[in-house]
């Protein structure tokens, strides 16, 4: 039974930092059609520099963590925003040279990253009560899972509240719909997009430090492998949906915790499995609106 | 000439997945009045309008109180006082009511929404005020046709361009659509394309007919309307039928959906 709870409390841990990375997958296709290759490399960027700010306050230390987390957000979104001004916006309506200019930055930005902080991942120094755990039912879940399980509830009500209440929220939830609408009424939905860019580099960003506490390092290869789990749970969650990316994170990280578990490390085989059989039964998503 | 006509379109050609559909058209909107593009089914007549915004690639030249705006995105020139009402309505179907409405408020900036434009929609859609709250994709096809029209409405254009208003809708609420351009054209010149000659003579004070892609005819509605052979000739149907629907022909508009 404790060994069930620690999988799923584990896997909502991991299921929270899918979110982080799909959400903003989710909100830049479902608005824009841009499959962006790049967003791990916010991630990744976010990790690095949030942690080179937090130690100015203290490795290890709450301060550091938190100025941390507020500056690999701000990373990502400036990370994002420069893309989206510089590589997205001259090839708006190309979605082929997008993906592939998207591809080629996450590629060149790994190279960079690594010719910056070298090759390998580094040990990171975390405040003490995330490098432990906390007992659940005789479980013994590690405290980075209901800091990865909180901030993924976080960034999905804060962007919910940001589609809900906010002028450029109802006009990204307009141009999800009918971009073409939005721009027949007289509003420049371009600033919309930088907008959503950078919304998602910082939700990356932010899972980007978090990844580092739950993975114990930092590596210029990290955002490369969330990106492809954020990839899968955005598909599953139905392309656009921010809710489905929700739930399909949850779904996916919390399988792959079991499937590791009971099924001799087939985790990622299962996942993999989960996204054709979606793809076959039903090829918009769980909560993504059909073709 | 621009000084008494709003819209002025010079040479305009526009293309769709490569292929050119409106060749060179050239016509005049007044700067008061209600101004029918008239043409058999795809003909190029939503075309024209979408080139127009700049909602398909385009050339020629589009100008709007004698100022070109050909060279402007489809925001800027909306935002100049150019109003849309699309074919098919195009209501944000997942939005509420108020939130499309809301969508199409330009603020207080010129052309913007006043307090006026606003009593106005209010006093012409009092449907839509009481189903504020109801997701525009739940209503009938008359209702979201009146969300499209309010939207359009809401701010102070200097031009509405309205696309086939009554299309697919029944014949009460074809009267009820026409009843309110009427009030609107009385505020706003309008350029519509429809395809319901009933409409038309309720409607217009000039026509343009296109043809395959071209501008064939122009001049005051009533002449049009009046001359039985001229109406089978430039539209397919019978003079008697001015209640009748201009018949078929190949398709831009097709083209356009299907791309």
């Amino acid at each position: 039974m404790s060994t069930l709870i620690l999988l799923i409390a584990t896997g909502l841990g991991l299921g929270g930092l899918y979110f982080l990375v799909a959400s903003g997958l989710s909100l830049i296709y479902g608005l824009m059609g841009v499959l962006n290759f790049a967003h791990g490399s916010f991630l990744t960027l976010g990790a690095f520099v949030g942690l080179a700010a937090g130690n100015l306050v203290g490795a290890g230390t709450w301060g550091g963590l938190l100025l941390g987390l507020v500056v690999g957000a701000l990373t990502g979104a400036a990370a994002a925003t420069v893309t989206e001004l510089g590589l997205i916006r001259p090839l708006y309506n190309r979605h082929i040279e997008q993906v592939l200019v998207t591809v080629g930055l996450s590629l060149a930005t790994v190279a960079l990253f690594e010719g910056i902080w070298g090759p390998n991942p580094r040990n990171v120094t975390r405040p003490g009560w995330l490098a432990s755990t906390t007992d659940v039912l005789g479980a013994h879940v590690p405290n980075t899972a209901f800091l990865n399980v909180l901030a993924g509830a976080a960034v999905l009500c804060g962007i919910v509240a940001f589609l809900r209440y906010t002028r450029y929220g109802l006009i990204i939830r307009a141009g999800v719909e009918n971009r073409a609408m939005v721009t027949a009424l007289g509003i420049d939905v371009r600033r919309a997009f930088t907008l959503v860019f950078a919304v998602g580099g910082a939700a990356a960003g932010l899972g980007g430090v978090l990844a580092t506490q739950s993975l114990n390092y930092v590596s210029p290869h990290m955002g490369a492998s969330l990106l492809i789990f954020a990839f899968i749970v955005t598909v599953i969650g139905g392309m656009g949906s921010l809710t489905g990316a929700a739930v399909a994170s949850v779904v996916v990280a919390v399988l792959q915790q079991l499937a590791n578990f009971y099924l001799n490390n087939t985790g990622d085989l299962i996942v993999v499995l989960l996204l054709a059989l979606v793809l076959l039964v039903r090829p918009s998503g769980l909560l993504g609106r059909p073709a | 000439m621009s000084g008494s006509n709003v819209l002025e379109v010079r040479g305009l050609s526009a293309r769709i997945a490569g292929q050119e559909v409106v060749h060179d058209v050239s016509f005049e909107v007044p700067a008061s009045g209600v101004t029918a593009v008239l043409g058999r089914n795809g003909v190029g007549k939503t075309s024209t309008l979408r080139a127009i915004l700049g909602l398909v690639e385009r050339s020629g030249e589009v100008l709007l109180d004698g100022v070109r705006v050909d060279g402007e995105r489809t925001d800027r020139i909306v935002r100049r006082g150019v109003s849309y009402v699309p074919e098919d309505r195009e209501v944000f179907a997942g939005l509420t009511v108020a939130e499309n409405l809301r969508l199409a408020e330009r603020g207080t900036t010129a052309h913007g929404t006043t307090p006026e434009r606003r009593g106005l929609v209010d006093a012409l859609f009092p449907d839509l005020v009481k189903r504020a709250g109801q997701r525009a994709g739940t209503l009938s096809g008359g209702q979201q046709q009146m969300v499209s029209l309010a939207r359009a409405l809401l701010n102070d254009n200097r031009i509405l361009l309205v696309d086939e208003p009554t299309k697919g809708l029944a014949p009460r609420i074809v009267t009820e659509v026409a009843e309110t351009l009427a009030t609107a054209a009385l505020t706003v010149p309008v350029l519509l394309v429809e395809q319901n000659l009933q409409v038309v003579e309720r409607l217009a004070e000039r026509v343009v007919v296109i043809d395959a892609g071209r501008v064939v005819h122009t001049g005051p509605a009533r002449e049009l309307l009046d001359d039985p052979e001229l109406v089978q000739r430039l539209l397919g149907v019978s003079a008697g039928g001015a209640g009748d629907e201009v018949s078929t022909s190949s398709t831009s508009e097709e083209v356009e959906a299907g791309r």
